[in-house]
């Protein structure tokens, strides 16, 4: 299963001329109230607690302060062939800051000296740094400008008030494997059979569907398989009308708590059949079944409820299950 | 302050790679049930649960909530939760009791490391501006702490395979650090039972009092080789328990701590031999109060971190008197 979110930060005034000045190849750093350059800046004075103010330039190229050798690059890192990681000190900051540096394996050495290599085009992120080379290397970095040549005294600079680049875009995407429990398992057996099981709780006797590990009221886990039925009762709901990303139905549609027959804990299903404003309390709904040669072990076997037409559920025989 | 000590704990052995699901119920039910037998409390005695574990090892959102599956919540329960490793939870229910509120508390943490790729998931530790765009993975991170100790003169890559019974013959995963010098991720969890004076002598004979707890977030670096805040705090200590993932970190913590020679570390192997991701530092809380609860130690001292670099440092001193 991969899921992924792109995160939008807003940068706030520190981070937001940063990353403005890599645009422009700068690099700032803050300087602090005891005199030192910190590259990235701080935002705020580690001293003072007060907030930054004083940011200064310092030089495209500086030393490794130390490094690790990365022999198989990971997804998303700044370089998909074999890299160092370092702890890279700027020529006029005080202190080291993480990059990836592109060169062999046998020029890697604490104390060697690497330069900026900038993207082409700026995104507004940590990354318009592509990595850094070394600095008695050009050949390796062919038809790529040079980074902003500066004095190694660091340089004040002005452009505070209106620091450009305010947001950056970090997508994250990532894997995971899940196992489905053995009581899930069952479930999902059963679904690709055309059947709906519960478990029952050996202690408080409840039936709970899907079946789930433990009993949420006792904390024992579950033992019996109950055959449910795939008719039941809608004890609550809501019309979505709000459409987002990925979404399967069009708006307006009702999701809602069905109490199958047979099971104490309503589950989450969607409802079709009926408008949405006809949908109540009590109502009464059957599983509506893929075509039987799409049946796999999953939920997605049911297409949706439906209403059965039956009259409306008595308040009172699912009061105890909302 | 009130008096409170560890009476009763549990661990599942860390496994490397479970067929458990990423919500915990499977691995905390057995050791839930464990606890309270040891302890003969029931569900209802405990004043307050308090769990640690993470979102992004779940690779959904708050996880935190199916596991309280396994807790038993009705009637309804006091309970809380921190995105951290439960060494922190452990500290949170240890204020709640020093609030007066309750005089016992459940602390859990869990986490099944194996459901996704946690060297790049640990990457969202980090600074989410500048760090994590890069993807840097935990151990190229923790490699260049390794080298600057090893440059430094602090340590050599010798004494780091002594500590895991390694040599320096083995190939390098993260030059500098050998596949032995890594702590294995692991899917684990543990429980740790807390209770003040006046219950925990009715609940345990030998309580492990609590007569020291402190956490801290460490300046923001990777270029940590000492932790000034630990020294002193192992005085008179009979047996130390380390969260240390890397074993130059059990060099810069032993250095820190200002160990005698003569105190035993890690007796049962510390995370080297799995390092269960959210539960590994609440369990060497339970393993330095097990040696004092099982009559091996009169004063022990738990250590849990957090991030690749020793970013944040938690301290419990234990003791078998007040």
């Amino acid at each position: 299963m991969e899921i992924g979110f792109d995160y939008t930060r807003s940068l706030g005034p520190t981070l937001g001329a940063f990353l403005t000045g890599l645009a422009g190849r700068r690099i700032l750093g803050s300087r602090a109230s005891d005199g030192r350059v910190h590259v990235p800046p701080l935002e705020y004075d580690p001293h003072t607690h007060e907030p930054t103010t004083d940011l200064v330039e310092v030089a495209g190229e500086g030393s490794v302060v130390s490094w690790s050798w990365t022999a198989s690059p990971a997804d998303g890192q700044p370089l998909a062939t074999p890299f160092a990681w370092a702890l890279i000190r700027l020529d006029g900051a005080d202190t080291p800051m993480l990059h990836a540096v592109d060169a062999p394996h046998d020029q890697m050495r604490t104390g060697m000296r690497v330069r900026a290599r900038f993207a082409d085009s700026p995104a507004g992120s940590i990354r318009d740094i592509v990595c850094f080379i070394p600095t008695q290397d050009p050949a390796r970095d062919p038809g790529v400008r040079q980074a902003n040549h500066v004095p190694a005294a660091p340089q004040d600079v002005v452009c505070r008030a209106d620091p450009g680049i305010s947001m950056t875009t970090t997508p994250i995407h990532l894997r995971y494997e899940h196992y489905a429990s053995p009581e899930e398992s069952r479930y999902l057996r059963a679904l690709a059979q055309g059947r709906i099981i519960g478990q029952r709780c050996p202690s408080c006797r409840k039936v709970y569907v899907p079946p789930r590990g433990a009993c949420p009221t006792c904390g024992v886990p579950t033992g019996d398989d109950v055959p449910v039925a795939d008719t039941g009762t809608i004890t609550t709901f809501c019309i979505v009308n709000v459409p987002f990303p990925g979404q399967r139905t069009k708006p307006p549609y009702v999701h809602a708590a069905v109490l199958l027959d047979g099971a104490d804990i309503p589950f989450q299903h969607l409802i079709l059949g009926c408008p949405a404003g006809e949908v109540r309390m009590g109502q009464r709904v059957r599983a509506v079944w893929r075509p039987r040669e799409q049946w796999g072990p999953t939920p997605q076997n049911i297409s949706h409820f439906e209403p059965t037409g039956e009259p409306d559920a008595d308040f009172h025989s699912y009061a105890s299950h909302l | 302050m009130k008096d409170v000590a560890v009476v009763a704990l549990a661990q599942s052995p860390p496994v490397r790679r479970g067929t458990g699901t990423t919500s915990g119920v499977d691995m905390l039910v057995p050791l839930l049930t464990a606890t309270l037998e040891q302890t003969g409390l029931s569900r209802q005695d405990i004043g307050f649960w308090c769990s640690g574990s993470s979102d992004y090892l779940a690779g959904r959102a708050f996880s935190f909530v199916n596991a309280v599956d396994a807790l038993g919540a009705y009637p309804p329960i006091n309970e809380s939760h921190v995105e951290m490793d439960g060494a922190w939870a452990l500290y949170e229910a240890w204020v709640k009791i020093q609030t007066g509120e309750v005089d016992t508390a459940l602390v859990y943490g869990f986490g099944k490391s194996s459901a996704g790729d946690l060297n790049r998931i640990l990457a969202l530790q980090l600074d989410p501006y500048l760090v994590a765009p890069l993807w840097p993975d935990a151990r190229g991170i923790a490699a260049l702490q390794a080298r600057l100790g090893i440059e430094a003169g602090l340590w050599t890559e010798k004494d780091m395979a002594q500590i895991a019974g390694g040599t320096t013959d083995d190939p390098y995963v993260a030059e500098p650090l050998r596949e032995h010098d890594c702590a294995p991720f692991a899917d684990g969890a543990a429980v740790v039972v807390l209770a003040s004076a006046g219950r925990a002598e009715q609940i345990c004979d030998r309580p492990a009092w609590i007569t020291g707890i402190e956490h801290r977030v460490e300046p923001q670096s990777f270029d940590r080789l000492d932790i000034p805040w630990l020294a002193g705090l192992a005085q008179d200590v009979d047996i130390v328990e380390l969260h240390a993932p890397y074993t130059h970190q059990e060099i810069i913590l032993r250095r820190s701590l200002r160990l005698a020679d003569d105190v035993i570390v890690n007796p049962g192997g510390g995370v080297l031999i799995g390092h269960a991701m959210f539960a590994a530092g609440l369990a060497r809380v339970g393993e330095a109060a097990r040696h004092i609860i099982e009559g091996r130690a009169r004063r022990t001292l738990a250590h849990a971190t957090s991030g690749p670099a020793l970013q944040q440092n938690l301290i419990c001193v234990l003791a078998e008197k007040k």
